[in-house]
C-alpha cells in the first residue's frame, strides 16, 4: 500500500471536522474520495500533504510518516489544489521550470521535462504567453503539469474539475487517465460522482468526518440496490401533497423531486401513481441506481447538480 | 523514482531561495500597473509637492520653489517607499490566498523562501523609486551639498529602513485575511511620512502632534538623510534613525517568520 491512513482525527478549536478516517491505497491506482462540501475531503488531503498537522492516527505515504518525515513524503508527492496555483505572470514554461528548479532537478533537466510537459498536455503554441492569459482548463491542465514535472509517485487532486467547462472536465480525465497509465497512483476528492464513476477504482465515501462507505463504484451502486422512480412536480405545492402521500420517498424540495426505491414493475408504479392521484404530476422517469443515489441513501443529501441517465416515462 | 534530493544543505537552500528571488522579479517587472504606479508616483509627488505648495511653505525663513525642493525629498523618498510596501503586503498576502503557499510547502524546499523572494523584489522596486525621485528633483532645482561618503551613507540608512519596511510588509501581508485587506492594513506606513518632519518642520504643528511626530521613526530618518545631502544639523537623529530602522527590521522579520509558521503548520 503506498498511502496508509488510519484512525485520522482533526479538530478545529471544539469542532472536529475528522473522527477516525481510514483507507488504503494501493499503487497505480485511483482512489475517489466522495463528500458532501464540509465533510473533510479537503482537510484529509491537506493531512495527506503535509500542509495540516493530524490530532491522532497515522499517516504514511510510500512508506514515510507525514508528521515524522515531512520533507521526504514531500519528495514523492504533488497536491494540485482546488484553485490552480500558477503565477500568472510568468509563461507556462517558466512557470513549470521554476517548479523543476525548485524539486531540484537540474536546470537543463527542468527545460527538457517542460517541453515533454507542455506537448503532453497541449499546451505548446501557449508555452509562451503569460498564463494571465490562459483559459480555466488551461490553467488546470498547467497545474497538473506543475504537479508532474518532479515524477510524484503520488498524485493528489483537490477537485480538479470544479469549475470547468464539460469539454476542459472531459480533457481533464484523459489526462488523469493517462497518469494512472504511466503507473502513478492518483488520490483525487470531488464532488461530481460521474467523475468517481469514471476514473476511481475505490470510492471512499466521507460524511461526517468518518468513512460512511467504501468500495467500487459497483459495489456502492448494489449496497442501494433496486431501481428507482423519480416524480418530478409542477409547483411546490403539489410537491409538498407529492412528500405527504409517497412516505418512502426522499425529496428535494429545491428541484421539486421526490425519488422512491422501485422493483421495476409495472405494478408499483400504477401503486405508486394511484397514491398520487390527482396530484398535478410533471414527469416520471425510472433509472438504475447511480452514485447519486448512493451519496443521497447514505447521507440524506444531494452532492450537487448531476444527471444520471434515466429513461422518460410521460405522465 | 525521482533524482529529488530529500535534505537541504545550505547551498541547496540558497538556490531555491534565488529560483524564488527570480520569480518575484519577474513577477514585478511585468506587473505593468505596479511598475507604472512606482515610477510615476515618485514624479507626481514631486511635482505636487513642489509647484503646488512649495510656492506657500515657508521653511527656516526662506520661501521659494527651490528651497522646498531641497527641504522635501526626504520626505517624498519615504512616501514612496510606504506606497512600495504596500504593494509588497498585497503580493505576500495574494500567495497565502492563491495555493501558492500551498504549492511551496508540498515541494521539498525552506518554503519561508518564498518571502525572501517578495522583500528582494520589494527592495529592488523602492531603490528603483528613490532613484526616480532623486532625478525628479534634480530636474525641479534640488542641488544637494552631500560628499560622496555622505551619499553612500544616507543611501545606506535609506537602503536599511526600506528592507525593514519590507520584511514588516510581509508580516501584514501574511497577517491580512485577503489581498484588499493587505492593502488596508498597511495604509498607516502611507500615512507616517505626513506626520512628521517629511513635509513641515514639526515645530508648526500643535503639541500633541509635534509629540507624536519627533517621536516616530520617519521623523529622525527624514533629518538624518536631509542634513547628509543638505548640511542641515543631524545631531542625535543618526543614531535614532538606525537604532529605529534596526528595531523595526527585527520586529519586521520576527513577525514574519512567526506569522509564517502559524499560516503553514496547523
Amino acid at each position: 500500500m503506498i498511502v496508509e491512513v488510519e484512525g485520522l482525527r482533526k479538530s478545529f478549536g471544539s469542532t472536529p471536522v475528522l473522527t477516525g478516517v481510514d483507507f488504503a491505497v494501493p499503487p497505480g491506482t485511483v482512489l475517489g474520495i466522495l463528500g458532501p462540501n464540509g465533510a473533510g475531503k479537503t482537510t484529509t488531503v491537506r493531512i495527506l500533504t503535509t500542509l495540516l498537522r493530524p490530532d491522532g492516527g497515522s499517516v504514511r505515504i510510500a512508506g514515510h510518516d507525514v508528521v515524522r518525515s515531512p520533507r521526504a513524503v514531500r519528495a514523492a508527492i504533488s497536491l494540485t489544489g482546488q484553485s490552480a496555483a500558477v503565477d500568472g505572470g510568468q509563461t507556462g514554461r517558466e512557470n513549470l521550470v521554476m517548479i523543476g528548479r525548485l524539486m531540484h532537478l537540474s536546470a537543463a533537466e527542468s527545460r527538457t521535462r517542460a517541453r515533454g510537459l507542455l506537448d503532453r498536455f497541449d499546451l505548446n503554441e501557449a508555452a509562451h504567453r503569460r498564463v494571465g492569459s490562459y483559459s480555466g482548463g488551461m490553467r488546470r491542465r498547467l497545474d497538473l503539469a506543475m504537479s508532474l514535472i518532479g515524477r510524484p509517485r503520488v498524485i493528489f487532486l483537490d477537485e480538479p474539475t470544479t469549475g470547468l467547462d464539460p469539454a476542459s472536465r472531459q480533457d481533464m480525465w484523459a489526462a488523469i487517465r493517462e497518469l494512472v497509465a504511466d503507473g502513478t497512483t492518483v488520490v483525487l476528492t470531488t464532488q461530481y460522482l460521474e467523475e468517481a464513476d469514471r476514473l476511481a477504482d475505490q470510492i471512499v465515501l466521507i460524511d461526517g468526518g468518518r468513512v460512511a462507505a467504501r468500495g467500487t463504484a459497483a459495489e456502492l451502486k448494489r449496497t442501494v440496490g433496486g431501481r428507482r422512480l423519480e416524480f418530478s412536480f409542477p409547483s411546490p405545492d403539489s410537491y409538498d401533497v407529492g412528500i405527504s402521500r409517497l412516505p418512502g420517498g426522499i425529496g428535494d424540495p429545491g428541484a421539486r423531486l421526490i425519488t422512491v426505491p422501485s422493483d421495476g414493475s409495472a405494478d408499483t408504479l400504477r401503486r405508486l401513481l394511484h397514491d398520487l392521484n390527482g396530484v398535478p404530476l410533471s414527469t416520471v422517469t425510472e433509472h438504475s441506481p447511480t452514485l447519486d443515489d448512493v451519496f443521497l441513501t447514505l447521507t440524506g443529501h444531494r452532492p450537487g447538480s448531476e444527471s444520471p441517465q434515466r429513461r422518460e416515462v410521460s405522465a | 523514482m525521482t533524482t529529488t534530493v530529500t535534505t537541504t544543505s545550505a547551498g541547496q537552500y540558497l538556490a531555491d531561495t534565488a529560483t524564488l528571488i527570480g520569480r518575484s522579479v519577474r513577477l514585478t517587472r511585468r506587473d505593468a500597473d505596479t511598475l507604472l504606479m512606482s515610477i510615476v508616483l515618485p514624479v507626481m509627488l514631486m511635482l505636487l509637492f513642489v509647484f503646488v505648495f512649495g510656492g506657500a511653505v515657508e521653511i527656516d525663513g526662506t520661501t521659494g520653489r527651490t528651497g522646498y525642493v531641497t527641504f522635501v525629498v526626504p520626505g517624498i523618498i519615504l512616501l514612496c517607499v510606504g506606497y512600495g510596501a504596500a504593494t509588497t503586503a498585497m503580493s505576500v498576502a495574494k500567495d497565502m490566498h492563491e495555493g501558492m503557499v500551498d504549492r511551496l510547502q508540498t515541494l521539498p524546499i525552506r518554503s519561508s523562501s518564498v518571502l525572501t523572494g517578495h522583500v528582494v523584489a520589494s527592495v529592488a522596486r523602492n531603490v528603483l523609486a528613490t532613484v526616480i525621485v532623486v532625478a525628479a528633483a534634480f530636474v525641479c532645482g534640488f542641488r544637494p551639498t552631500a560628499t560622496a561618503a555622505e551619499w553612500l551613507a544616507a543611501a545606506g540608512l535609506l537602503l536599511l529602513y526600506v528592507l525593514a519596511l519590507s520584511w514588516l510588509a510581509a508580516a501584514l501581508g501574511l497577517l491580512a485575511g485577503s489581498v484588499e485587506s493587505a492593502s488596508i492594513l498597511s495604509f498607516f506606513m502611507l500615512f507616517l511620512p505626513y506626520l512628521s518632519s517629511a513635509f513641515v518642520p514639526t515645530d508648526t504643528m500643535p503639541a500633541v502632534l509635534r509629540g507624536f511626530s519627533d517621536h516616530q521613526p520617519v521623523t529622525p530618518i527624514i533629518d538624518t538623510v536631509r542634513g547628509l545631502l543638505t548640511g542641515t544639523a543631524i545631531g542625535s537623529s543618526a543614531v535614532l534613525a538606525v537604532a529605529w530602522s534596526v528595531g523595526l527590521l527585527l520586529v519586521g522579520f520576527t513577525a514574519a517568520a512567526l506569522l509564517f509558521r502559524r499560516r503553514t503548520r496547523r
